[in-house]
């Protein structure tokens, strides 16, 4: 008997479960489905460089219906909820989908309207977001015609997808007023919830010596409130201001929509409970999740949705033959930090171990921690890469799902609770 | 780790103050725990806050996130700043006896 998948998001993790999948669809008798909202499908991480003029908007979009194989069906619609208990998935327009198995991977949206004051007369005008295309190209705008004053990055609250991209930010704006003559003329001020530069404490203290070095100012504990868009400063939760003249914003960040609107399937923000190494969901046993729609500990980025596709697919496969699942993610995330001046920074690391020094993915690899020239190429090779090996769903080779531990310096495994 | 005396035993704590071992924590120790975090009065409201990181903890293995909280505690985040100045989650989590809540990352 045939069994169907639907997949819910042609995004990275959706599309590349899917073409995984495709490979195993008639040895397995499966239909495979995927749905998702319209046909651009955005390589993301080109957002980052848009704004200053490295990257064209239109280079960064491809049709989400050709990157998906042979056997597999697309439905362009919007999907409106999920009924867990009746196996189903309803769309906008009211057509239900049944299913037998069923792959979250609606990823994560953008919450402007939940902070105070965002969306208010400031926004699109001097306040910005990166993190979507339209914010993006505004943003090429807004800093070409910005000559003086003070550039404020602000991350209201974790979790974000790819945590390294608003750092990333920084750099590229300290390297590009200096190659506009203007540095001496802007303050850039990074401004984040966190108790440092970065979550994770090896890769934080290189991190901060490395905004110093760039004259970037940090503020932590910063927790923004409120925009105050006419007086143009931030208001903290206890009170503290903090004013710009151009605000780059990472919104709040929560789980699809949708998914607040299904009963049962999301947690408070919307992600869906998950289990950190079978990657099934606790919602359902014939749920599944990947990418940046699961709640885990686990980075949200591209990188993490490839090595959670190595896992996902065999255990979902073994799971509708009814056998053990036989494979197991340890949290693996591999991110170029983009530093300006065709330099990279490369961190490596896993639910256990954080970022640490060495080279990836042996002794004689990449550096680890360091920028360098070779991890920029690696950084803009990423976007080959993710067309032509991670969207199709193949392996990339020598980079194995589990984080490899040969290269890394002091490298000693902690034990750090996952939430389980 | 560090280790404080509190309702008569003897609490070994990390050395940013959250508790090593959850389970030594009882209702009694909550006044001294909020003293050191700044707190000289206990109002219901507070207890509100920390008997829910308590239940979060207890059913899902962590605290939860100050926009978690906001979101499912009843205590809308102003507030919650108000109650606990130096940051809702951590102080919540220290004075409810369990770890650090973990930032995502
Ligand atoms: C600025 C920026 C830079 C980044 N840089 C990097 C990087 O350098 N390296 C890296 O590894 N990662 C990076 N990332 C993160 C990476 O892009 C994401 O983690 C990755 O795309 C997550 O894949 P996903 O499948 O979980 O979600 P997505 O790829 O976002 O896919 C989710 C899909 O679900 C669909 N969907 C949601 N709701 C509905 C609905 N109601 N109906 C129909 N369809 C719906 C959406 O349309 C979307 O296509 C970056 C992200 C950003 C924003």
């Amino acid at each position: 008997m045939t069994k169907r998948i639907v997949i819910l998001g042609a995004g990275t993790g959706g599309t590349l479960t899917a073409n995984r999948f495709a490979r195993h669809a008639e040895e397995a008798g499966l239909e495979i489905i995927v749905i998702d909202k319209d046909d651009d499908h955005v390589y993301q991480p080109g957002l980052l460089f848009v704004p200053f003029g490295m990257a064209e908007a239109e280079h960064l979009v491809k049709s989400r219906r050709r990157q998906l194989h042979r056997g597999v069906d697309y439905i362009e619609a919007g999907i409106d909820h999920v009924e867990v208990d009746e196996n189903q998935v309803v769309l906008e327009d009211g057509t239900n989908v049944p299913y037998d198995l069923l792959v979250v991977a609606s990823g994560a949206t953008l919450r402007p309207e939940e902070t105070e004051g965002l969306m208010g007369p400031g926004w699109g005008r001097d306040v910005f977001t990166f993190y979507d295309m339209e914010g993006s190209i505004g943003l090429q705008k807004a800093l070409a015609a910005m000559d003086h004053g003070r550039l404020v990055l602000n991350v209201i609250d974790m979790p974000i997808k790819c945590p390294v991209a608003p750092l990333e930010f920084t750099f590229l704006a300290d390297a590009y007023f200096q190659g506009r003559g203007l540095r001496d003329d802007i303050e850039i001020v990074y401004a984040t919830p966190l108790d440092g530069a970065f979550t994770k404490p090896e890769a934080s203290k290189h991190l901060s010596h490395m905004l110093d070095d760039r004259h970037i100012n940090l503020v932590t504990n910063f927790n923004t409130g409120e925009v105050d868009e006419e007086a143009k400063k931030l208001i903290s939760y206890d009170g503290q201001e903090l004013s710009y003249d151009l605000l780059v914003t990472i919104p709040l960040h929560g789980g699809a929509n949708f998914v607040g609107m299904s009963p049962k399937l999301g947690d408070e923000l919307d992600f869906i409970p998950t289990d950190p190494y079978t990657l099934q969901s606790k919602v359902a046993d014939n749920i599944f999740v990947i990418g940046d729609a699961a709640g885990l500990s686990a980075s949200k980025a591209g990188s993490v949705a490839h090595f959670e596709g190595e896992v996902l697919v065999p255990n979902i496969l073994a799971w509708l033959a009814g056998k053990p699942m036989p494979e197991s993610f340890d949290g693996h995330a591999n991110c170029f930090i983009e530093t300006g001046h065709h330099k990279a920074l490369l961190i490596d690391f896993n639910y256990e171990t954080e970022p640490l020094e060495g080279h990836f993915p042996g002794p004689f690899g990449l550096p680890l921690l360091k920028d360098s020239y070779l991890n920029h190429m690696g950084k803009l090779a990423f976007q080959q890469l993710y067309w032509h090996l991670l969207l199709p769903g193949h392996d990339i080779p020598m980079v194995k799902a589990q984080m490899p531990r040969a290269g890394k310096r002091n490298l000693e495994v902690k034990h750090v609770k996952t939430g389980e | 780790m560090s280790t404080i005396t509190l309702a008569g035993k003897d609490i070994a704590r990390t050395d940013d103050g959250f508790f090593e071992d959850p389970s030594q924590w009882t209702e009694d120790m909550v006044p001294d725990l909020a003293k050191s975090e700044g707190i000289e009065q206990l109002a219901d409201r507070h207890w509100v806050v920390i008997r829910f990181m308590r239940s979060e903890y207890l059913t899902k293995g962590a605290g939860p996130s100050v926009r978690a909280l906001g979101k499912s505690s009843g205590v809308p985040i102003k507030e919650l700043y108000q109650l606990f100045p130096k940051g809702p989650a951590k102080q919540a989590a220290k004075i409810a006896g369990i770890p650090k809540p973990i930032g995502c990352i």
